[in-house]
């Protein structure tokens, strides 16, 4: 399990290195996610102690988005004074976004028993 | 010093408040949407940084303290973005199927992403600064807040909305897709990738690992595409 997490903060670390060196336009931990999924690809399959500590993690995301998210609603007051507009970009437009990209990818897929 | 007092020196010092105020809040949070039906507008993280606002505002504790202990699970999404890549390489296969229509969907829902949040904004009357803090908001926050900044927007604005955006999506995602009759996990998965980030992936990952695989790779694909397209297009537009 150790060995797992190190692996993890490893691909992180190469890929925060990575993005600095050749100013990549990704966050280093995508790069590090880019790493570690090439990293697989070359071992063939995923070792059962990564499974495992990846699927803790995963399991839990969400929780790992509270503390940034604490931060926007204490510092609310200060966002914009333009609250039409946020609310617009917010709402329909992210659900927008969110329909559209899902609706291209289900007419361009086929499902498996379609083809 | 008197036990009490002693209490909350250590308590003001060590991590360990507001870490367990994170946690049991996520855990307060996860209940109340689970007993309620899984009602999308019951977010766990929606209710758990309401609970913690809840504490922090009226107790006066500033926010710079509460990250100083929470940041330990703040610091946490580093590695859990790189573990991505495990249910990515297990749908592999799949993936390569689907290789071009996803290139393209997310391309499409990219730009659309960008577009319909300056589109509205401007309509609504936002300054330019303003849209150009909007303009990358579906995008992970270090990228979007880079985007912004060369855009000429706030990047701390920035990084509020990049927040909200990934709440609204996975809150109301899955129900707006229900109701748009997308069924195929895999659209699924790429929307609440590509619209709302990793809050919307955390989200597609309790759908199953086909889901939560295609929005791993929307997280990463749309930071690349936002990153390298919208400043060209800005400058087009606003010439």
């Amino acid at each position: 399990m150790l060995t797992a997490f190190t692996a993890l903060l490893l691909c992180q670390l190469i890929g925060e290195g990575a993005v600095r060196a050749l100013d990549l336009p990704i966050p280093g931990p995508v790069a590090g996610m880019a790493l570690l999924f090439a990293a697989l690809v070359a071992y063939g399959e995923v070792p059962e102690a990564l499974d495992r500590v990846g699927r803790t993690l995963l399991a839990h995301l969400s929780l790992l988005f509270v503390p940034a998210g604490v931060g926007v609603i204490t510092h609310l007051g200060r966002i914009s004074g333009e609250p039409w507009a946020l609310l617009l970009a917010l709402g329909p437009a992210t659900l927008i976004a969110l329909v559209v990209t899902g609706w291209v990818m289900a007419k361009l897929a086929p499902a498996d028993g379609e083809r | 010093m008197d036990p009490v007092a002693q209490l909350w020196v250590y308590l003001e010092t060590s991590p360990l408040a507001a870490l367990t105020l994170t946690l049991v809040a996520y855990l307060a949070g996860d209940t109340i949407y689970r007993r309620s039906g899984r009602n999308p507008l019951l977010n766990p993280v929606l209710l758990a940084i309401l609970l913690i606002a809840a504490v922090l505002l009226p107790t006066g504790g500033d926010y710079e303290r509460y990250f100083e202990g929470a940041q330990f699970v703040h610091f946490l999404l580093g590695p859990a973005t790189v573990a991505l890549a495990i249910p990515l390489y297990k749908e592999l296969a799949n993936v390569r199927r689907a290789l071009v229509p996803l290139a393209a969907s997310l391309l499409v829902g990219s730009l659309t992403a960008a577009g319909t949040a300056v589109g509205l904004a401007w309509l609504a009357g936002a300054s330019t600064e303003t849209l150009a803090s909007l303009a990358p908001k579906s995008v992970t926050t270090p990228v979007a807040m880079g985007v912004a900044e060369s855009l000429g927007g706030l990047p701390s604005l920035t990084a509020a909305v990049v927040i909200l955006t990934g709440i609204v999506g996975a809150a109301l995602g899955p129900p707006v897709l229900d109701l748009a009759r997308i069924r195929d996990p895999r659209a699924r998965g790429l929307a609440m990738g590509t619209a709302s980030h990793g809050i919307g992936t955390a989200r597609a990952l309790q759908m199953g690992q086909v889901a939560g695989a295609f929005a791993g790779i929307a997280i990463g694909l749309n930071a690349l595409a936002t990153a390298v397209l919208l400043p060209l297009l800005w400058r087009l537009v606003a010439g």
